[in-house]
């Protein structure tokens, strides 16, 4: 054809053939600038931005699944157990994986047994836990549920059966201040931890220890979680486990205390209110902590149903007040021995140095009245305890001022927190003018006037102090001055090294006591218990103590505490109050007991100090109780 | 012996004639290169790895086929089948099945196919047609009249909605109207009213298109439907690296974060697995064969063979440039396979004939008319 075609059509042609080659070429540069782009992106992305698209892959690939540890078990001295886990099987909702979690829960109420309380419950646990992954509507279920549900699992998405390991305490409420109860780990839990940066670690941990030593021991008690790394498909099933870094279950704690003469002590106590000081001097252990009333413990250990709660908080006794460390109390009397220490230590008063107690005591035209009627006649330093004359100390106070007063009982740690492991400690009142200045703020209140004093020279007026200052004070007297921290735990075990860390005894301080007056103010003490207010109570006690009773009045009612019409006449008796020691020599426990509204100290407070201090030194049960070994061989189980 | 050795050697001789060795060399090392990654997509799915190497078979043997047909006789085809796939688009448009929203297939017998695929290669051919016969007289008309050619298609197509393919229809026929000369004048204007039609066209779009251009701009805002896509697939390249993760060792694609990932993002399988360095060689391979179509036709005999060797040549950039392009996050995502490695039959097809294509031209360079 090219030969058909005339010279000016083929130049034609052979322009548009270039023209063409021309657009072949910018159609080539084209696709290399195309090919440039990807070029560039894939540089960016596998080079520059590789390590952010690398995590990113992994952080879809991997999901860490954590293993929660083993709670540590709590035991006494002596190794009973209080405080153990068992397995319990719980029904779980996952609550992002059904449509209504209340027509979930009505599906299955129709094959396991929903009570309204387990449905309360878990309203109240959707309240608490943040953001939750499974939350269970029934706890503790027979073998016979397990078994029910398995069959009809298919029937319920975002319903599964979890094994869980939940506490269990052996002794129900004996003790249950000390030990503490569980919890679920709430909004408030979650911002303490992520603030001390410990919530990793409990990822996969639904309870923490919210009283007691399972709150102030948690980190010991908790253990490390362990965690799985699970390769995952997009859709979030598990393909294989990558790697396991196994859980290192919590470390056993040991307590100070000991378990059987707490018993005791709380069996004492029957249905009254109070609390019961015990402690080892020259260590700070304490040996018993009781607060009466308590709680069953093993309500919280699942969740408490919100009533029983409500129950708890509404109750007039307040059962959950740990009285023994958090319960302010006028010391009454038992104040006296510790103002007769003052005296002979500033040398406001001698052992031979004598008064006459007329029964009364003028301050200006103010008269302060002895509690016998008549006054005991001559009365020395000695005489001044074993009978608890008032008139004496009223003199002693307004001799000494209130500035020596202070100063001597803040040496004794009186008005100032002990430092015990436990949470919720109160600060009680040591008076002074200056903590009245703090405390007031009127002028004309805040002015110390010295018809004030007079009333604290026998433990009343603005004096309040917690049961286990005073059981400090008194055990810092006996050991001539060694203050030592109160303790609750003694050590705590790695369950599988059996490593041990020891609580050491810590000295807070040396308070500078003569000899010569600890031993004399001592011997007045046991003066107490052989023919004093404390005599009947300790009669034929085989072994020596020394004492001291105490009635604090109850000047005003409390805020909180006008509801019951019958019981506040009740409530406005006496408190009973008992200080003391045993034995006399080297003593090895010291021990306030304070009886609610019980009269007279040597009525209420003396006999339960008896009975404790009896079993302590002798091993003797009160009639009644069984023998310890009995009942506790059960619950020696270890893990 | 000898006698029986004689008529192999001129059969396979006969066989290979009209096959061009760089093409093949090149279109076989993709389809390796496919192989390699469709098999570790498949890994739950080993089937479609047999089921692939049957396609290329066929796809082969048509290539060949194609091959034979000197570009004067594959001219005749060009009216019959631009009306044919033109019918089949309207038979779509009213007794297609629909497909995830989009009417596409069309039964035929016991097998379904697209007829939009088939227009991918009847448009250039129409078109090139058309120029060739209006060769030497060409005016602004015989565009405008391309042009219309050119819509009637791509407008059904865009009603099904199949926005990838429609770009793949509307791409080739305009290049084939590039190479047939269109002024650059007017092809500035046409640039310009283009950009001032965006806007109704937006209007035009439906609704998940829109979200794929609008996640496009910002994947993240909807992570978990339309930007889940090219998130994960983002992640499937930046992760592989430099070297890659090595072959079968891609977590995205093994636990399923790749959606699509043995036809359309099949891209992200290989780039996580072979890393910059696969790319480069993807690209590198990609180049060459586009290098090698554009050079048969720069020497292509007539106007008909240039021009659909020129448009056959750029669609394959296009598929290759879009796909990676969406993979990497650059392009919206629209069904564009990857050429020659993306699994699925029909668009294998598609491309080995348009290699056969280039084939048959570079084998029919010299004037063989009387």
């Amino acid at each position: 054809m090219p030969s058909l075609l005339g010279h000016g059509e083929l130049r034609n042609s052979e322009r548009e053939l270039q023209q063409f080659q021309l657009r072949i070429g910018i159609a080539g540069i084209a696709m290399l600038v195309g090919f440039g782009i990807l070029v560039a992106r894939f540089v960016f992305l596998q080079v520059v931005e590789h390590d952010h698209y690398r995590g990113k892959a992994e952080e879809n690939r991997i999901s860490i699944v954590p293993i929660a540890p083993n709670r540590g078990l709590i035991t006494d001295r002596n190794g009973v157990v209080v405080a153990r886990n068992y397995s319990g099987y719980t029904l779980e909702i996952y609550p992002r994986r059904v449509k209504s979690v209340e027509a979930t829960i009505d599906e299955l109420s129709e094959l396991i047994e929903i009570t309204p309380r387990d449905r309360a419950r878990y309203k109240r646990l959707t309240v608490e836990t943040r953001n939750p992954e499974s939350l269970p509507i029934r706890t503790r279920l027979t073998d016979e549920e397990v078994a029910k549900f398995a069959a009809n699992r298919f029937r319920y998405d975002g319903v599964e059966i979890r094994a869980r390991l939940f506490r269990q305490y052996p002794f129900g409420d004996v003790g249950s201040h000390v030990i503490g109860y569980m919890g679920r780990i709430n909004k408030d839990d979650q911002a303490a931890l992520e603030a001390e940066g410990v919530d990793a670690n409990y990822r996969g941990t639904d309870y923490i220890g919210k009283s007691g030593v399972e709150a102030s021991y948690e980190r010991e008690l908790h253990g490390t979680t362990g965690f799985e790394q699970v390769e995952i498909d997009a859709a979030g099933r598990g393909i294989r486990t990558l790697k396991t870094t196994r859980a290192q279950a919590g470390n056993n704690v040991v307590l100070t205390l000991d378990m059987r003469l707490q018993r005791v002590a709380e069996n004492a106590f029957g249905e009254r209110r109070g609390a019961l000081v015990a402690i080892e001097p020259g260590t700070g252990a304490v040996l018993a902590l009781v607060s009466k009333p308590g709680f069953d413990l093993n309500l919280f250990v699942d969740g408490i149903d919100p009533q029983v709660w409500s129950e708890l908080n509404s109750n007039p006794d307040r059962p959950l007040n740990n009285r023994a460390i958090a319960g302010v109390y006028p010391p009454g009397s038992t104040f006296k021995p510790f103002m007769a220490l003052a005296a002979l230590e500033t040398g406001k008063r001698t052992p031979k140095s004598t008064i006459n107690d007329p029964g009364y005591f003028f301050f200006g035209d103010r008269r302060f009245r002895d509690s016998k009627p008549g006054g005991h006649g001559v009365v020395d330093l000695h005489k001044s305890i074993v009978v608890s004359s008032d008139t004496y100390y009223y003199m002693l106070a307004n001799d000494m001022g209130i500035d020596a007063i202070a100063a001597f009982m803040k040496k004794l740690g009186l008005g100032a927190r002990t430092g015990v492991d436990l949470q919720g400690e109160a600060l009680g009142v040591l008076p002074s003018p200056e903590w009245k200045q703090a405390r007031f703020k009127r002028p004309e209140q805040q002015k110390w006037y010295p018809g004030e004093t007079i009333s604290i020279g026998i433990g009343q007026g603005y004096n309040s102090y917690t049961p286990i200052q005073l059981a400090q004070a008194m055990s810092t007297v006996v050991a001539h001055g060694a203050m030592y921290r109160p303790r609750i735990v003694g050590h705590v075990e790695n369950p599988r090294t059996r490593e041990r860390k020891n609580f050491e005894p810590e000295l807070m301080q040396q308070v500078p006591l003569r000899k010569e007056w600890v031993n004399f103010v001592k011997q007045a003490m046991v003066g107490v218990t052989k023919e004093g207010t404390g005599a009947r109570a300790f009669a034929k006690a085989e072994y020596t103590s020394g004492g001291k009773t105490g009635t604090a009045q109850v000047i005003a009612m409390k805020q909180n505490e006008k509801y019951d019409e019958k019981k506040i006449d009740e409530r406005h008796r006496d408190h009973s109050l008992y200080i003391s020691f045993a034995p006399v020599d080297n003593p090895i426990i010291a021990m306030l007991c304070i009886v609610e509204n019980g009269g007279f100290g040597a009525r209420a407070a003396a006999p339960i100090s008896r009975t404790v201090l009896d079993y302590y030194m002798l091993g003797k049960l009160p009639p009644g109780m069984q023998t310890p070994e009995d009942e506790f061989e059960d619950d020696k189980e270890s893990d | 012996m000898e006698l029986a050795r004689i008529p192999v050697q001129r059969i396979v001789l006969r066989l290979v004639e009209g096959i061009d060795a760089t093409l093949m060399v090149l279109i076989l090392s993709l389809s390796m290169l496919g192989f390699a990654a469709l098999f570790s997509a498949s890994y739950d799915t080993p089937g479609r790895v047999l089921s692939q190497f049957v396609s290329l078979r066929i796809a082969l043997t048509a290539m060949w086929l194609t091959a034979q047909i000197p570009p004067q006789t594959l001219m005749r085809l060009a009216v019959p089948a631009y009306v044919v796939g033109l019918l089949l688009l309207v038979a779509v448009a009213l007794f297609g099945d629909v497909v995830n929203g989009a009417r596409r297939w069309l039964h035929v017998g016991v097998t379904r196919f697209q007829p939009s695929e088939m227009m991918k290669l009847a448009l250039p051919l129409m078109l090139a047609w058309y120029f060739h016969r209006r060769e030497s007289s060409l005016r602004l008309r015989d565009f405008a009249f391309a042009a219309v050619l050119l819509v009637i298609p791509f407008g059904l197509i865009v009603r099904q909605p199949d926005l990838g393919t429609a770009a793949l229809v509307g791409a080739v026929g305009f290049y084939v109207i590039f190479f047939a000369g269109i002024s650059w004048k007017v092809l500035g204007g046409l640039a310009g009213l283009f950009v001032a039609a965006l806007f109704p066209l937006w209007g035009m779009l439906h609704d998940y298109q829109r979200k794929r251009v609008l996640t496009l701009l910002d994947p993240t805002t909807d992570p978990l439907g339309a930007g889940y896509h090219i998130i994960q697939s983002t992640i499937a390249v930046g992760s592989g690296g430099l070297s890659g993760k090595g072959w079968l060792n891609g977590t995205q694609a093994h636990l399923e974060f790749i959606p699509e990932r043995h036809t359309d993002f099949i891209f992200a399988v290989y780039s996580e697995e072979f890393g910059l360095i696969g790319n480069v060689v993807l690209l590198v391979l990609y180049a060459l064969l586009i290098g090698r179509g554009l050079m048969i036709a720069a020497k292509a005999a007539t106007l008909f063979a240039r021009l659909m060797a020129g448009a056959v040549t750029l669609m394959f950039f296009t598929y290759a440039f879009v796909n990676m392009g969406m993979v990497s996050g650059i392009l919206p995502v629209v069904g564009v396979p990857l050429p020659f490695l993306s699994y699925g039959g029909t668009a294998l097809l598609t491309l080995f004939i348009g290699v056969g294509v280039l084939m048959s031209v570079q084998r029919h360079r010299t004037l063989v008319q009387t």
